[in-house]
């Protein structure tokens, strides 16, 4: 005689690896943490000398901006990251898309822009302040050659990446290459041209508040160099805080211009 | 317009896939090319429509397409090849836009190929959103629009469900009999071989040659899976590529 079957409920093991976004959740985590560095500041747990209270900072910022102090650094910042990145960006686009279409480019470019990826673009402004002097010619040059290459690159991959059979759908129907190349690869590699928008920006980020504490008056990374050189922690975090906005602020844009760009996916 | 396929010979290395194929096809009707996977019938195709360059031989075109026709060889291919960013009527557009037509003739010219394939209400809808059948519809009515001469079908049908395949069956049907279209219907599927075809050339496993070239005559809107001429038909067929069929069942796959 056989025993009575058991019952069980099949275990679930499916879901996971679909990560949402809960809008309220990136100001919370950023409440916590200020929070955090209150509690800590205020306790002691910290010393004043190695980072002020939130207070502090917020009190240097408000006097920045009461000032119009604040104005001429974001001014000068922002100046430079949008030129220097368009320029960057623009070169890097037209290269990928060459090295993508065209064996010529392929062969010639592409080692080239692999050799010029892991130099560190900082290591050039002294080069470039000698061909463009101290002014502003040399640190857009500085951004514009380190967006290059990160875009030259991303705008290769998805040139490959566009289907080939849509290509030759629109060859067979006699579509001319020039339009080829704008309706079909183009909004094909959109993607990936939008992916490496995100990198290069950041990394034109890096680049912009470099170049400033190397030779500037104005702008975010001297603003952050000059408290540091006075101690003024206060001021120095303040500008920290800005670079971060300027990420969150690009983060945004991109994610709008993702939404509009890529409704179709 | 005829299209006149004289002792092709296609061959990628030293894999030969298409050894002396010679082919007429005439004006307003449907010429199945029928063959077991990987005998080059996909390769024939291409080369009709220009896509590829025959290592040996030539395709001619005999007599001039009809006025008004914008692409005379136009494909329908197997994955649809529609374009994602594109809505349905954006993807039936696009071999009209760089034609310079004014913008209301185009649009009257897609809005009437939609209307044909019975996709009017789907115009602004995404490739993503539709069904495989409408995506496939929308593929016929993107070739539609440029008035072809003759119709270059790739395995139109493979990539969809054996219900709607039925149903676009009976809808190719009748877009025959409205508008007689030429076409070379590339297939390895049997059924829509004899029901659409009116000649089925059977191409033997590589490198493919001609092996037979079955004429049936029922007109298209009689043929059913009972017919008589139909049953015979299939029967000599399937005689013809069984054998094939089994050995390319065993082969090892060694070209995409």
């Amino acid at each position: 005689m056989s025993p009575e079957p058991r019952l069980r409920e099949v275990p679930f093991r499916g879901g996971g690896f679909a990560p949402g976004s809960r809008r309220i959740a990136a100001p919370l985590t950023f409440a916590a943490l200020v929070l955090l560095w209150w509690v800590a500041t205020a306790r002691g747990w910290i010393s004043p000398l190695a980072l002020p209270r939130p207070g502090e900072v917020a009190t240097a910022f408000v006097d920045m901006v009461a000032s119009g102090e604040i104005w001429r650094h974001l001014g000068a910042s922002i100046r430079r990251l949008a030129v220097g990145w368009v320029l960057g960006a623009s070169a890097g686009i037209a290269v990928g898309f060459a090295i993508g279409l065209s064996t010529l480019a392929r062969s010639t470019a592409l080692p080239l822009v692999s050799a010029l990826f892991p130099i560190p673009k900082i290591a050039l402004l002294p080069l470039f302040i000698v061909w463009f002097g101290i002014g502003e010619a040399s640190k857009y040059a500085t951004i514009a050659f380190g967006v290059f290459s990160p875009m030259a690159i991303a705008a290769f991959g998805g040139v490959d990446g566009v289907d080939r059979s849509l290509i030759r759908m629109a060859q067979s129907f006699g579509v001319p290459t020039g339009d080829i190349v704008r309706k079909i690869v183009l909004p094909g590699a959109m993607p990936a041209l939008l992916s490496g928008v995100r990198i290069s920006a950041s990394i034109g980020i890096i680049l912009l508040t470099a170049a400033e504490m190397i030779g500037a008056e104005h702008g975010v990374g001297a603003l952050v160099l000059s408290a540091g050189n006075l101690m003024q922690t206060d001021r120095l975090i303040a500008g920290v805080l800005i670079l971060a906005g300027f990420g969150l602020v690009v983060a945004s844009l991109i994610g709008v211009a993702e939404r509009r760009l890529l409704r179709w996916r | 317009m005829e299209l006149i396929v004289e002792n092709i010979r296609q061959s990628y290395g030293s894999l030969n896939v298409l050894d002396d194929v010679s082919l007429e096809i005439a004006s307003g009707e449907i010429v199945v090319v029928l063959g077991p996977s990987g005998c080059g019938k996909s390769t024939l195709l291409r080369l009709l429509g220009g896509l590829e360059r025959p290592c040996v031989g030539r395709v001619l075109m005999s007599g001039e397409p009809p006025a008004g026709s914008f692409n005379p060889l136009t494909y329908v291919f197997q994955d649809f090849a529609l374009v994602p960013w594109r809505t349905v009527a954006d993807n039936v557009g696009l071999p009209l836009e760089h034609l310079g037509l004014a913008r209301d003739e185009r649009e009257a010219r897609v809005a009437a190929a939609l209307a044909r394939v019975d996709l009017a209400d789907f115009a602004t809808a995404y490739p993503k959103q539709l069904s495989g059948g409408m995506k496939q519809r929308t593929a016929i009515a993107r070739a539609l629009v440029v008035e072809p001469a003759i119709f270059l079908m790739d395995e139109p049908l493979s990539a969809l469900d054996a219900q709607t395949r039925e149903l676009l069956m009976a809808d190719l049907k009748r877009l025959w009999i409205e508008t007689r279209f030429t076409a070379v219907y590339v297939t390895h599927n049997l059924a829509e071989a004899v029901q659409l075809g009116h000649r089925v050339v059977v191409l033997s496993r590589r490198p493919g040659r001609i092996r037979d070239i079955v004429t049936i005559a029922p007109p298209l809107d009689e043929r059913h899976d009972g017919h008589p001429e139909v049953i015979a038909a299939s029967a000599r067929i399937w005689a013809s590529i069984r054998e094939e069929a089994a050995i390319a069942d065993r082969e090892l796959i060694d070209v995409a």
